[in-house]
């Protein structure tokens, strides 16, 4: 156990948690956008900021990666870190004036746009949180899409943004995506769904006879489970 | 080519490689490396090997790689057996025969030379070899000596020391200088503990940027657990303007793989890897030879010097992404991911490559290495200054005469690099600043000109050591142009991992770009010193963590600069396009028409003899025409 402080207050935490980890399980909120129990931490957003002091030096550090140590003591709002947070928000609202989710945060921080900063059009509601990206590739298990380029050219997308040949169609990506910005779109039947440039097609419940699944969805499914494709034609709500 | 397994072994290479360096017949050597060839070396010695070849002369032509002084290249060294090496600089093909005609008759009529050596010194080894006997012959006494040259007196070389002295293709060359001697110290007589404790005392500090101390990133290296770890040799080196990396790999590759098995041993390695960006395809292709050869030899592979140490070493292209020059990123791009650093809390020295211990140096570190262990640490720690030790290399390129890479001890003034080595500012012009540490380093202002550089001195002035570039700027050079010079390059290799690097550097650029175009406003200079702040403290690597330091420091020395730009709308250095205006004054001008012909877009008139005008709404403001005219008539404001 790993025994240190946070907004003063003395607590425990288990050894290799974080300190992002430790401040949730003692009722302490730090606003994140990157971090999820399903893919972990990327480090990207920068808005967990925590300022940590240990003896005489103090250094501002990403609490959903930093290691809760022994005898730190953890400032969860200090000058410096807010100053982070609100540059971050900034930042973000100039680059996706268009994100409630922004909006909502920036508003309940207390952050204006700054003027200076003028609003990106291009950008859509992507804050390249890679969520998506992890989801796909550690979760899905096909690592359909990825990055592109580098700096503020970054964008997610599949390989040279050609329809991907390794795309199930199964969504996770626009699920996990927190803004709003991956665009999943389905028939009025619901015969197909186009994600990334790619229509699937549907399977109907073999029950009910609803669309229900990608068709690439079951097929991967039973690839990799070891599942026959037949066990699959049946949707959750009838099985 | 024989195994080398023995110190017998090691010697017999030492008296074949001193007969090349040193041979009984005359040798010429043609400075090869990229500043040569880029000035044209390769046709000087295409010329020179036909010429040879034609005459039929009992001539050594041999390649070496750059001694540093970019500015006089091609440089050819000739070596006549018994008299002292002359170096002649500009070397031409044109040159070529003539050159030929004053070494068969032993004179220097027809081409004088640039300095001669007398000596050379051999600093592994400690002390100097004399090329003759006696004093200097008197047709040679008008010819200075290399350290009688500015550029040469106060530099004091160990990572360059084989540098523009040695065939880098060589491996007889390099144990001569000697070479592997150090390793087989290490391997036959040292335990891994001694070797890092040496390194310790050294007080080596990574030349890569960071200054940590070798020795002690070595030690925890040792102390990680786990059975396999990896040494890697950091040749990305990506500032704008630097190359002490790529000379030292391009002109002594062998020192960095020296250095390299001797940090294995210590640290209990048995896999190396050196990561250099394709940009550099000689560096490339010489540390390929050196390693082939090296691994020919029994000195790379199984059982080294029958110790029974494996070792070995492979090449990892970059692609020149500026950003893998941080280790993590340049771990992840060796993986084959992109290169995109991680968080440091959890050490690279513990879970680096492939999630093993893994130790990284840059190339002048791993250079320094096998000096250290032969000379002994304390030796190292006697030269330089007190936290930092030894010597350090440095690119002096921008608004100086003597552009080249400089190798002086830690502690010089930098009075002493600009004025005395680098020979100061080109056409009289007045020293303004120097931007040291790369792009994300500071620039040093005038008045700390008396400065001594070393790791901590360049801290406290708002700059930092970085890998050693050093761009020297002139009075006609616009602060605010150059913070916003640094920071369009940053943007640009920004990974986009995180948003206060990828979102916040491109934002200070488009505000520096307006202040620029004289559309500031009152608040940019605290807004830009706020979000400084901010993304130092919040970016994730160490690129956004020193970005903003060229804008802070240029604030912090040149306030009135940026003030000028905003509230009068006026560019002081007169270099800010939208801000200047270029007029011809009448009573100067004597109607030559030069301006007018070199104008491109024709917005200049006049009669011959008579004043000429400027269209101010067809001039393009390129500085065409002030920069040709010789009676200064042409100003700008």
């Amino acid at each position: 156990m790993a025994k240190f402080i946070i907004d003063g207050k003395k607590i425990e935490a288990e050894n290799g948690a974080t300190v992002l980890d430790a401040a949730r399980e003692n009722g302490i909120e730090i606003p994140t956008l990157c971090t999820h129990d399903e893919v972990g931490s990327a480090g990207a957003c920068r808005l967990c900021v925590v300022e940590v002091k240990q003896g005489n030096r103090a250094k501002i550090v990403a609490s959903c990666l930093y290691p809760a140590e022994d005898g730190i003591a953890v400032d969860t709002k200090s000058e410096r870190v807010m100053a982070v947070r609100r540059l971050v928000l900034q930042l973000l609202l100039a680059r996706c004036p268009g994100s409630g989710l922004i909006q909502d945060l920036a508003e309940q921080m207390g952050v204006k746009p700054e003027p200076r900063f003028t609003a990106d059009t291009d950008k859509g509601k992507c804050i390249l949180c890679r969520l998506c990206v992890r989801t796909c590739e550690q979760v899905v298990g096909v690592s359909a899409i990825g990055f592109s380029f580098r700096g503020a050219d970054k964008t997610v997308g599949t390989p040279f943004h050609e329809n991907s040949q390794v795309c199930i169609g199964c969504g996770a990506c626009a699920y996990i995506c927190p803004t709003g910005h991956i665009e999943m779109e389905t028939t009025k039947t619901g015969d197909s769904r186009t994600i990334w440039g790619r229509t699937f097609k549907m399977a109907t419940c073999k029950v009910c006879g609803r669309y229900f699944a990608p068709e690439d969805q079951l097929k991967y499914i039973s690839r990799t489970a070891g599942v026959p494709l037949e066990n699959l034609a049946v949707c959750i709500s009838c099985r | 080519m024989s195994k080398i397994k023995t110190l017998d072994d090691l010697n017999q290479a030492g008296k074949r490689g001193l007969a090349a360096l040193i041979p009984s017949r005359i040798k010429i050597m043609v400075g090869m490396a990229t500043s040569g060839i880029a000035s044209g070396a390769q046709e000087v010695y295409n010329a020179l090997e036909a010429e040879i070849k034609e005459r039929n002369l009992d001539i050594i032509l041999s390649r070496t790689a750059s001694m540093g002084m970019d500015c006089m290249e091609p440089l050819v060294d000739v070596l006549l057996p018994g008299k002292p090496r002359l170096a002649y600089s500009k070397m031409t093909a044109k040159k070529a025969p003539a050159l030929l005609d004053q070494v068969a008759k032993g004179t220097i009529e027809a081409i004088k030379p640039f300095y001669r050596m007398d000596e050379e010194e051999f600093i592994v080894l400690g002390g100097a070899k004399r090329y003759f006997k006696g004093a200097a012959p008197a047709y040679l006494r008008g010819i200075p000596t290399i350290q009688e040259i500015p550029f040469y007196k106060k530099q004091v070389k160990i990572a360059t020391r084989n540098c523009g002295l040695i065939d880098p293709e060589s491996l007889d060359e390099y144990i001569a200088k000697g070479g592997y001697f150090s390793l087989y110290k290490a391997l036959t007589g040292m335990k891994p503990e001694a070797i890092v404790a040496d390194v310790i005392a050294s007080g080596l500090r990574g030349r890569g940027g960071g200054g940590f101390r070798t020795g002690l990133k070595w030690k925890s290296c040792r102390d990680a657990e786990g059975e396999i770890k990896y040494v890697i040799c950091n040749g990305d080196e990506g500032d704008p303007g630097a190359y002490m990396d790529r000379s030292v790999m391009e002109g002594d590759p062998h020192s960095v793989i020296e250095g390299m098995i001797i940090g294995a041993f210590a640290i209990g390695s048995h896999e190396g890897y050196i990561y250099v960006r394709n940009e550099y395809p000689l560096a490339v292709k010489n540390l390929a030879f050196a390693i082939a050869k090296a691994r020919k030899c029994g000195l790379l592979g199984k059982n080294i010097f029958e110790t029974g140490f494996d070792f070995d070493i492979k090449i990892s292209k970059g692609a020149g992404a500026f950003v893998c020059g941080e280790s993590t990123a340049l771990m992840a791009s060796l993986e084959g991911a992109a290169g995109e650093p991680r968080a440091k809390y959890i050490h690279t020295v513990e879970h680096g490559l492939w999630d093993r211990p893994s130790n990284l140096n840059n190339v002048e570190t791993w250079a320094n290495v096998p000096a250290i262990l032969t000379r002994g640490g304390k030796w190292f720690a006697g030269i330089g200054a007190k936290n930092s030790t030894g010597t350090k290399v440095f690119s002096l390129v921008g608004k100086i005469n003597n552009i080249g890479l400089v190798e002086v001890p830690m502690g010089t003034p930098l009075k002493d690099i600009v004025y005395e080595i680098g020979g100061g500012i080109p056409g009289g012009r007045k020293f303004k600043a120097v931007q040291t540490g790369g792009p994300s380093g500071g620039c040093i202002p005038e008045k700390l000109i008396d400065l001594p550089v070393d790791f901590d001195e360049l801290r406290k002035a708002g700059s930092m050591m970085g890998s050693g570039g050093m761009i020297i700027m002139d009075d006609r050079t616009c602060m605010v142009d150059i913070a916003h010079y640094f920071i369009e390059f940053l943007e640009s290799e920004s990974c986009g991992k995180c948003v206060p690097c990828r979102e916040g550097i491109r934002r200070m650029k488009d505000i520096l770009e307006e202040i620029c175009a004289g559309k500031g406003q009152a608040g940019d200079i605290e807004l830009l010193q706020e979000m400084s702040k901010a993304i130092i403290d919040g970016s994730l690597c160490a690129l956004g963590g020193s970005a903003p330091n060229p804008v802070l420091s240029t604030i912090q020395y040149f306030r009135d600069e940026y003030e000028a730009h905003i509230s009068e709308k006026r560019c002081p250095a007169a270099v800010c396009k939208a801000l200047i205006a270029y007029s011809i004054d009448k009573k100067k001008c004597t109607g030559c028409g030069v301006c007018r012909k070199k104008c491109p877009v024709k917005c200049i008139t006049g009669e011959k003899k008579k004043p000429h005008v400027i269209d101010r709404k067809k001039c393009i403001k390129c500085g065409a025409c002030y920069e040709s005219c010789k009676f200064d008539a042409v100003t700008v404001k």
